[in-house]
């Protein structure tokens, strides 16, 4: 079932490590206020919509088990260990069991996808994703016909994650979606970023990625999946139901309490870069506005 | 080495002060506009221009509990502390408006988000302040009522604490320490003693102090 979606971003394959090397060094020109002006309108236009950097990606982080500073993950998640890895899948599966992150693997079939990625606290960055569509892996497991919802679990290493000493949150770190999110096209499971294994501040080995919903849904380093039939609890969620929803799909009409929703800055832009609208749904409205027919999405937030 | 610190003091004048105020925004700047900050240097300017104003307001408040209880004598550098808090106050408001929000739903912003309705309030309680801090100033208004008047710091930086406390998302111990150091600058003008004694008592110890309450015992320790 993998190749359900194919990319709309950018026509072009993915740049290749070397080339937004050299792209990063154009942009820190760029930003000094170099050359900034001497780019051709169409190179400029066309960067807004190529992916952000393999530095902006992994240097710039929420992941509050390693740290509440957008730096701390890629300071801190060096101490993570995730070989061996094990993802436990149980609830209302035909085969539950704990799969070694390997076998997972050796089932899934890896493609790119590059995805818009929009944050609840208003930036949002383009980033080229490798891994397997969640619905391949949970047709693997067998999804019972009671399942309704699934349940995902951030790895708890109190060894090995400073930022779980404080209680920002109610550890460990819990997100759900409901099963025909799940079962998405554009639902994946990223294990890799430009080609590469995903860094552990990224959420190694294995995170969800949700591409119209805020990046919190996005849940990394999962180390359990339950299929439910009740709503699963959600961490945010928990801890501020005002504030984020069980749904918390990316909506510019709908502003957050502290944050509107309305645009979004672009990470990369450099200081002076200019807010950008958000788009409904993150530009996927096409995708995935179906499922939400009929519910109010200024109540289901 | 209280003394000699004093004395030291003495011979640095006031003005040094207003000299170094502009360093640390314009380093902070310089770093943003040479990509020093990471990836989001605008959040960043935010945030450091915030602690400042967070740290110069304590600085100024520190100023009579150290005069009070360790003899130290700041109290000529204080004026010069608050006139660069409440510059700091608007750098990092105007970076919020230019830069981070770039002037959209403002209004919006500031009536519906609380931590931002706080934070502007304390900016717009500022500005009497920084508008007064000269001597012609208190000529003028009188020195009583100047003074009564520049109480209005103890609000402004317990906003400028329930600012920070409201904004970050979670659980987190920083803007709590702040918060916790501000309440601990302002608890230390009370006169606890005096508090105690009158409750006893029933009856003011002073008579021809102004004010009543809380309000009177902070006066009688910020006097200068």
């Amino acid at each position: 079932m993998a190749y359900r979606w194919k990319n709309t971003l950018t026509a072009d394959a993915v740049t290749p490590y070397s080339a937004f090397l050299n792209r990063r060094q154009l942009m820190a020109g760029a930003a000094a206020g170099a050359i900034a002006g001497a780019l051709p309108v169409s190179a400029r236009a066309q960067e807004a919509l190529e992916p952000n950097t393999w530095e902006e990606i992994t240097t710039y982080n929420n992941y509050y088990e390693f740290g509440t500073g957008k730096e701390d993950p890629a300071r801190n998640a060096h101490r993570l260990t995730i070989d061996p890895w094990t993802v436990r899948i149980d609830g209302l599966v035909d085969k539950p069991g704990d799969y070694s992150f390997a076998d997972i693997l050796s089932q899934m079939t890896i493609e790119e996808r590059i995805y818009r990625f929009r944050c609840v606290e208003a930036w949002s960055m383009v980033i080229p994703w490798n891994g397997f569509e969640l619905a391949d892996l949970l047709d693997w497991v067998g999804v019972q016909s009671s399942a309704k919802y699934v349940a995902f679990e951030t790895a708890l290493r109190p060894d090995e994650m400073p930022g779980v000493a404080s209680p920002v949150l109610d550890w460990p770190y819990v997100e759900g979606l409901r099963l025909d999110e799940a079962m998405h096209p554009l639902t994946m499971m990223a294990t890799g970023i430009y080609g590469r294994d995903i860094p552990k501040q990224n959420g190694a080995p294995m995170r969800l990625v949700v591409p119209w919903k805020y990046g919190f849904k996005s849940i990394k380093s999962i180390v359990r999946i339950t299929l439910t039939e009740d709503e699963p609890p959600a961490s945010w969620n928990i801890a501020n139901p005002r504030e984020y929803g069980f749904y918390s799909n990316v909506n510019p009409n709908v502003d957050h309490p502290r944050w509107s929703q309305a645009t979004e800055r672009r990470i990369g832009g450099g200081l002076f870069a200019k807010r950008h609208p958000t788009l409904m749904f993150n530009g996927y409205e096409d995708e995935v506005a179906p499922l939400y027919d009929g519910m109010d999405l200024t109540k289901f937030i | 080495m209280v003394h000699a610190l004093n004395t030291g003091l003495r011979h640095v004048p006031a003005w040094a002060l207003y000299l170094m105020a502009p360093v640390p925004v314009v380093w902070i700047y310089y770093l943003g506009l040479t990509g020093q900050l990471g990836v989001d240097p605008a959040k960043v300017i935010e945030h450091q221009l915030g602690i400042w104003s967070l740290w110069l307001l304590i600085a100024g408040l520190a100023v009579t509990p150290l005069r009070r209880f360790a003899g130290v004598n700041l109290l000529k550098f204080r004026r010069a502390i608050g006139v660069t808090a409440f510059f700091y106050v608007l750098a990092h408001l105007l970076t919020w408006l230019v830069l981070d929000v770039q002037f959209q739903n403002v209004w919006a912003d500031i009536v519906k988000r609380w931590y931002i309705t706080v934070g502007m309030a304390a900016f717009v309680l500022m500005v009497p302040l920084a508008v007064t801090s000269n001597n012609r100033s208190i000529r003028k208004i009188g020195a009583g009522a100047w003074r009564r008047l520049h109480r209005l710091v103890y609000p402004i930086a317990l906003l400028a604490a329930l600012h920070f406390l409201l904004l970050v998302k979670g659980f987190q111990w920083e803007p709590i320490i702040y918060a916790a150091v501000i309440a601990g600058l302002l608890a230390m003008r009370v006169r606890w003693d005096a508090l105690w004694t009158r409750q006893r008592a029933s009856h003011r110890e002073n008579p021809a102090r102004s004010g009543a309450g809380l309000g009177g015992e902070l006066s009688q320790s910020s006097r200068y």
